[in-house]
């Protein structure tokens, strides 16, 4: 479908004119003034949100005032950026076969230390995502936080040959979607009692928003994680070939092309 | 106070350096380690502002997850222009990996 990009390191083309080059210095510091202009005479307007934000806090549900922003004010925003996370994942779902989500790989070299440091370094890093989604209501967490540790956890494991995700089968699916599924059916579900879309009623707002975060987090783990394994799996498949072939014809620099899979 | 500031400076310095070391390096490895050291910059600094949410998802997406993603995709180039360059054996600029 894309277009791959190449690859122009060490082939910097600095044909530009001095003019033209100059020219571009200047637009871009005048604009960039420009901005810093902006933000001062602004800087005056924004200043009544917090205290608005603090006079509200106790209808939020939660402590800290950006959970309140992010999962109760301005709800809205953080639907749509968990449903544009979820294009990004679809654009990058790899073309593997279906299977299932997590493989144990036995033709591998395992590095033992690497994997003992992981038995230990795993289950820390969950239970500090745990941590850090909770905390999100009173400190500062929160869902895209703990999200991105889940995924870090997982980048290591798929680092140490052990385990094997597959993106492509059904588990998988469910996991990069219920963050905005969830999200959905709480956004409609309030509307049904409170007739606004989104407006959380008082006593149920701080339950609600645990639910929400805590399947946004799990979404948001599992498509930064996709999006790290659909680039590194086919890194190793092409990099395999290239290995084989490089060791064969050191003397010549005629290495086949090898198909991608 | 005059230790804070002290801090101050040398993060401002220190993210401007970085971000035009990184604007500037020739090689996209370079370029790519000198981002996540930005990275962890930014989120001291954001620390200093006072912003900890913002601090912890610049730690452990700008500068952990990120960092990871661009390592893949410079692999996954390099890899490709090897292939690519040696169907064109005799191509001028061929040996830049």
């Amino acid at each position: 479908m894309f277009e791959s990009p190449e690859f122009k390191e060490g082939n910097h083309s600095n044909d530009l004119p001095l003019v033209v080059r100059i020219l571009c210095a200047i637009a871009i510091g005048v604009l960039g003034l420009g901005l810093i202009g902006v933000l001062m005479s602004t800087a005056n307007l924004s200043s009544t949100l917090p205290t608005l934000v603090q006079q509200n806090l106790a209808q939020s549900g939660v402590q800290n005032p950006v959970t309140a922003v992010l999962l109760n004010f301005r709800s809205y925003d953080t639907l749509l950026e968990i449903g544009v996370l979820l294009i990004v994942a679809v654009a990058m779902l790899p073309d593997s076969p279906s299977g299932r989500l997590v493989a144990v790989v036995t033709d591998t070299q395992i590095n033992p230390m690497l994997e003992a440091a992981l038995r230990w370094l795993v289950p820390m890093i969950v239970i500090m995502a745990g941590y850090m989604l909770w905390t999100g209501a009173a400190l500062p967490g929160g869902a895209f936080q703990s999200g991105a540790l889940l995924a870090g956890a997982g980048v290591l494991i798929q680092l140490s040959g052990r385990l094997s995700f597959c993106f492509t089968s059904t588990m998988a699916k469910l996991l990069l979607t219920i963050g905005l599924i969830t999200f959905m059916l709480a956004a409609v579900g309030v509307a049904i009692m409170t007739g606004v879309i989104l407006q959380y009623p008082t006593e149920l707002a701080a339950p609600l928003i645990l639910l929400i975060e805590s399947a946004a987090t799990i979404s948001i783990a599992t498509i930064l994680l996709l999006l790290y394994n659909s680039l590194a799996t086919q890194v190793s498949v092409t990099n395999a070939a290239v290995t084989t072939s490089t060791t064969s014809t050191t003397s010549t620099t005629n290495i086949d092309k090898e198909p991608k899979s | 106070m005059s230790f804070d500031l002290f801090i101050d400076a040398g993060l401002v310095v220190g993210v401007l350096t970085l971000a035009c070391l990184c604007m500037a390096a020739k090689n996209l490895f370079t370029a790519i380690v000198l981002f996540v050291g930005l990275g962890l910059f930014v989120t001291v600094a954001w620390v200093r502002l006072d912003a900890p949410d913002l601090a912890i998802a610049e730690a452990a997406i700008g500068a952990g997850l990120t960092g990871a993603l661009l390592l893949a995709t410079w692999r996954q180039l390099r890899i490709k222009s090897v292939n690519d360059d040696a169907d064109k054996p005799n191509q001028i600029g061929g040996d830049n990996v």
